[in-house]
Parts: structure tokens; sequence; C-alpha cells
């Protein structure tokens, strides 16, 4: 059929299955805009800035695991989209992200909101494309949204400049893509499959190590048949939260820095790792040398530049985690899991030792029990999305995640301002869940503007500001490392958050007291608007345990026991 | 790591020969902090694709590291390190014409090549060869006063 670029890229979008695409328009992308008018294929959610549509786009597909699809105009409007482009590609999100370009008989010219898309993009971007002809722009959108979703999934951007989206073409959407250049391994090499099996029955204290690859592959279910099957406890990286399901008994907890000191001594002790999706962070692995020193590793990736990048792996496995799993399971079923028992109750008797804890207060909010608590009036219930910082980290280590895709965070790139948009993108992604972000009082305002979109759509996020007055987690280095010298991290001046939230049609509640907690919480979801829960908490609490950067994981500041345990 | 030593090592990339493609390389390259020491592409005939010939140098686990890399760029179809290899580079090098002309033809024949151009004002002398003896050749050039030197750079074949 004939059309034009413009109508293309519509009929490109809904021949994917999409629902909601999340943008702002502008010169170079009006025609696509104007297709977007007249079609109702699928919606369009105006934000208020652009990096929000490219976060919102994020939080959508982390929350259904479809591809999502930002929409921007050329120049400012890209740039501005490039915060969101570096956050999903660190996080291995699929999207698609569709820029305006200037004609191409302007590029290079430094025309009105020029700038070079495709080449600011290429570090942060699995792939991108700047298209040059109205013939092959079908074929770039079938494979924009093939790359970001086959393989290791990423963010691709397609640049398309103005011209084109007008000029009309034939229009046949391909059913099948062909890159020869493109062809990633999905099926795990049996025959390291079959050593990796070997060395896991002759491991005394084996460790499943799971990170956010887990989530991607949608292989929970598998990672936890494995797990049960074999009776090897498990660690979660920050990405992989709610792999295991918060009450699974093999679950020891969070990895790294801000892991749990059972989690991270179990790292330090093991002498088999199983790495299934996970990247060996420095958040994770902390002192490299020190990391992990009488363990052999089994490291199962889709993606083999993540193999042996930061560790030396004695069982490298590329493939999808599915697949490796699914043929690991048939081999392990006659396992004997009393081997691993001396190794668990090691494990357990660290928990018991310093287990996760936080000093409670009848004056004053901790931040912890608000989590804590979020995830008593809430649980599995909800789908929980988190700005970067302090109550990013209490965050990931209080609430009781039951499932992936329940945590949506800025993981690799540490993004404020990512929480807001991410959880309107997740509420239009999974519409029959309570949506929570739980934020900061520096990175909300990062992305306050959402309060509009959200007010305008009708996208009841409840957005619950951890207010502690300070960029907690900078202060927080700041005690430890720099002799309390609070160099510009004291956000004593404030907007009224409840009052800002009502300016923009949202719903405010100020929050002092555990009672008003509830309370708020509970009227904000009655309410079914967007909320900003202004929680005053205690100023100078510190995200504990920590492993001092670049420091041996085992070496933790540990928080103070709890009351009950010190009287034993 | 000071332990691991540092060696220099040729590459084969064998790309789709599509817009910016010799950008990706060359930005994967700077992103990540890896050294290019030389550097050709062209297109390989009767085909849709290019051939890229990096000289680099890093330990063993960089050069995996950069191989794995390059292999995650979309447009990247092949990916050779080179163990086994036949080695050339070229150099082209100007010479005033007072120099002598049969002095520099018996140096350019001892090394594999000859004049490529006589002016007015000038000789240019051409020789392809083991990077190793194009800068022998270079030194040895030296004496007559050369005026301009263009190194090519490396083109590698695995034997």
């Amino acid at each position: 059929m004939k059309m034009s670029g413009a109508q293309m890229v519509c009929e490109a979008i809904i021949a994917e299955g999409v629902k909601t695409v999340f943008g702002y328009p502008g010169g170079a992308i009006m025609h696509v805009y104007d297709e977007i008018y007249k079609q109702n294929g699928f919606e369009h959610i105006l934000n208020r800035h652009e990096q929000a549509s490219v976060h919102a786009a994020d939080g959508y597909s982390r929350a259904t695991g479809e591809v999502g699809v930002a929409m921007v105009t050329s120049g400012p409007g890209f740039t501005n989209a490039v915060t969101g482009l570096a956050t999903a590609y660190m996080d291995s999100t699929p999207m698609v992200v569709i820029s305006g370009q200037v004609p191409l008989s302007l590029i290079g010219t430094d025309g009105f909101q020029e700038v070079d898309a495709v080449g600011i993009s290429r570090p942060c971007t699995k792939h991108n494309f700047l298209v040059h002809s109205i013939e092959e722009l079908p074929r770039i959108l079938k494979e924009a949204f093939y790359l970001a979703r086959s393989g290791r999934p990423g963010p691709v951007l397609v640049d398309i400049p103005k011209d084109i989206t007008v000029a009309m073409g034939e229009f046949k959407y391909p059913t099948q893509v062909n890159i020869p250049s493109y062809k990633p391994t999905y099926k795990g090499n049996p025959r390291q499959i079959h050593k990796a099996v070997e060395a896991i029955k002759k491991a005394k204290k084996p460790l499943l190590y799971l990170g956010g690859g887990v989530v991607l592959s949608n292989a929970y279910e598998l990672v936890r048949e494995f797990a049960k099957l074999t009776q090897i406890p498990a660690v979660e990286t920050l990405m992989a939260r709610g792999v295991m399901g918060a009450s699974n008994p093999l679950l020891l907890g969070m990895v790294g820095m801000h892991g749990n000191y059972a989690s991270n001594m179990a790292m330090s002790e093991t002498d088999l790792i199983i790495s299934f999706g996970a990247r060996f962070d420095d958040r994770v692995t902390g002192k490299l040398s020190e990391f992990a020193k009488y363990a052999d590793i089994i490291h199962v990736d889709i993606d083999p530049a993540n193999i042996a990048k930061l560790v030396d792996v004695d069982y490298p496995i590329v493939g999808d985690i599915k697949d490796v799993v699914s043929k690991m399971l048939p081999l392990l079923t006659d396992i004997d899991t009393d081997r691993y028992k001396v190794w668990r109750d090691i494990l357990s008797r660290y928990d018991e030792l310093h287990p996760l804890s936080y000093e409670d207060s009848s004056d004053v909010i901790k931040p912890q029990w608000a989590i804590e608590r979020l995830g008593e009036l809430l649980g599995k219930d909800a789908v929980i999305s988190s700005d970067v910082g302090q109550h990013q980290m209490w965050a990931a280590q209080f609430y009781p995640f039951d499932r992936p895709r329940q945590w949506i965070n800025s993981g690799g790139l540490g993004t404020m301002g990512f929480g807001f948009p991410a959880a309107i993108g997740a509420k239009k992604g999974v519409s029959d869940k309570v949506v929570v972000n739980i934020t900061g009082d520096g990175s909300i305002l990062m992305n306050v503007q959402e309060l509009v979109t959200a007010a305008e759509y009708k996208i009841p996020v409840i957005n619950v500001i951890l207010n502690n007055h300070f960029l907690g987690m900078v202060r927080q280095w700041q005690t430890l490392f720099y002799e309390e010298r609070y160099s510009e991290t004291d956000l004593s001046f404030q907007p009224n958050f409840k009052a800002l939230a009502e300016a923009c049609g949202g719903i405010g509640y100020d929050v002092t007291t555990k009672a008003e907690f509830d309370e708020a919480i509970k009227d904000a979801i009655a309410q079914n608007k967007v909320a900003f829960v202004n929680v005053q908490t205690a100023r100078f609490e510190n995200v504990l345990p920590m492993v001092p950067a670049g420091g041996a994981l085992f070496n933790m500041m540990l928080p103070p026991k709890p009351k009950s345990q010190e009287e034993k | 790591m000071s332990n691991i030593s540092k060696s220099r090592r040729v590459i084969s990339v064998v790309v789709m020969n599509e817009s910016s493609v010799l950008a990706r390389v060359t930005s994967l390259f700077a992103g990540r902090g890896y050294n290019i020491e030389s550097l050709t592409v062209a297109p390989i005939p009767n085909t849709q694709m290019s051939h890229i010939t990096i000289a680099t140098n890093g330990s063993t686990k960089v050069m995996e590291q950069i191989t794995k890399q390059l292999h995650k760029l979309i447009p990247v179809y092949k990916v050779i390190e080179h163990e086994e290899m036949v080695e050339k580079e070229m150099v082209l090098i100007k010479f005033p014409i007072c120099e002598s002309l049969s002095d520099i033809t018996v140096l350019c024949n001892a090394y594999n090549g000859g004049i490529a151009n006589v002016g007015k004002d000038m000789i240019i002398a051409m020789v392809a060869d083991e990077p190793k003896r194009i800068a022998h050749f270079i030194e040895a050039a030296q004496r007559y006063n050369p005026c301009e030197i263009v190194r090519g750079g490396v083109v590698a074949i695995e034997r």
C-alpha cells in the first residue's frame, strides 16, 4: 500500500502491538504527530519533558516485558531523550525511540534544531539508524523492534529526517528480519552445561547469584525450580529483586554495597558461584582482588562480552537463561541436597548474627519503617518504582518483592528523576495494580513536571517522598568519608510538596506520624489520583550495611543490632 | 595487572558496508579506552561488506574484550584476531630532486619498493612491506632529506 513515511511509523507501531506511546511533538516530527492524530491503533501520552517520555516508555517495558516506544523531535527534543536512552541501555530495557531529524538536504548545515542524533546516541543505544530513504523505512522499523527485544535487549533509536516522513512509498511491513551480522546465541552449549552441572554436584558451598537477566529472560519460575530442586541458597542483585520471592527460604537477600551480611558473606565464602544473568558490577563485587576468592564461577549470560569482563570464569555459558536452566534441571534430578546442608546452616547463622535491621523510633518516622509498612499495606499487589539514592536502597532492602517486574529502578546508570515517569509508564502497562514510586526530596524534583501528565491522563501514581531534607546518599558519604562537610546537599529549602501536587491537579499529604502514613496511603489509593505523600523522616539515617567503595565485600559497616537481640 | 604484558595485536573486522559503521568501530575504541595504532578500511570486492584492519595493543584480557565488544556491534559480521598472518604496510616518501635518484632507487629495491613518480622538483618513492621493515626503511631514507612521509596503516591476512 502507498503511504507517507509518517503513516509507516504509525502502522509499524500498531503492527508491533504497542498500545501506548510516550512522547512530545516538535517541528521535525510534526508529520508523524499529524498521523497520530488521525489513527486510533494506539494511545499517545504527552509527557511534559522528553526525558520523562523515554523513562515512561522504559517503565512500561519493565512492567510488561513488551517493547516501550517513545517519540521525540530533533535537536533539543532528542538531547533531552539521551538520559533516558542511557538509562535503558545500562539496564538492557527493550525500547524503540523515534526521533525527528532536519530534512536530508539540511543535515550537516547546522540547521535549526539539528543535532547529530546517531552520533550522540551511539554509545548509549544497542543500535541506531538514520533513515536515508523512504524505501528503507519499513525494513528499519522492523529491525529496530527486532533488535530491541532479541538477544540482550536494549534501546534502539530511529532518527527520521522530516522530508522522509512526508515522502510517499510502498509499505509492506516485513514479517521477518535478516541481519547476517546479528545472530544472538540462545542455546547454551550442551558440553559446557554438563561440565557446569558436574561442578555443581561436586561443590560444597554453591551459591546462586541472580541478576537482571533472569527478569529480562522471563526465567524466574525456572530459576526458582532450580533452587528448590538443588536447595542451593541464592542472592539477588538490585536488578533481580523479586526473582526468588521475599518469602523463599533459600533467598539470602540482596548482595553488594548495601547487601545484607549473610549475602555478602555467602559471596565471599562460596566455592562455586552460579551466576544467572548478572554482570559482576563493581557495586556487587567490591574490591575485585578480594571478591569470591575461593570460588569457581559458572557464568550464564546471553551477552558474551559480559563473561570474563571483570572476573575470570571457569564455566562460561553463552545463552538464554531460560534455555540453559531448563537443560540443567533434568541433569540435576539425582542431586544430593543434603550435601549443602552445612553450608545453608552456616548462612542462616550469619543471618541470625547480623540480620537486616534498623532502630525504630517513636518520635520520628524511620525511612526503613515506611518501606516495611508499605510492604505490609500493599505487598505483592503493588508495582514499586524508585528514584536513585538512599530511598532506593532502603526500598530494595526492605520491600517484600514477590515477583520480578514488581520492582522498577535505574540500577546501572542510577538516574535521579527516573522513578516518577517510569511509574507512569508502568501504570499504563499494568493498570490493575497500585503503582507506587518510592522517592526522595532530591530525586522527585528532577521530573516533577510529570505531575501534570499524570493528572491530565488520570494516571494514579502514588509518590512516597521519603523527605530527609538532604541529598541523602551523598550526605551519607560526606558523613562517612568527608568529615561531615555537607557540601551542597542540604535541601532545607523546599517547595510545599502537598501544595505543589495540588497545584498540578493531584493530591498531597503531609505525613509526620506513623498513623498519618497509613491514612495517607489508604486515602491516596481510594482517591485514585496522582499523589505526593510527603513523609518527614529521620534526617541522618544511613543505609546499612555498607561496603565502602573499593573495599572488600566482607568488610561491612553493619547496622546496630535490634534491641531484642542485644538482650540475649 | 602490571605483570600481564601488553602486546601489539592486529585484528581484522569484517563489517556490513553501511553508513557510520566506521564511526561505530572507532567510537567503541575511544569510548572504552582501547588504543588504535593504525587503521585501514576498504570494501571487499563483490560483496556488501568492508574489511577494517586495526593494529592495537593490550593484555590478553583487553584483547578478548575488544573482540567481544566489536562482535556486539550490530553491523560487525566477523572479527579475526590474527595469530599467523601476512602483514603489510605501505609508505610514500617525497624527496627533493637534488637527491641522488639512483641511490634512492637502490634503497627502495632493497625494501621491495620502487620509484612511484619523478617530477620537476621531487621524487616520490613507495615501499610496501612488514611494518618493522617500513620503520627501517624510513630510518634509512633520512639521509636523503625526505620532505614528506605518509604511512598507510597495516593490512593483514591470516596464513
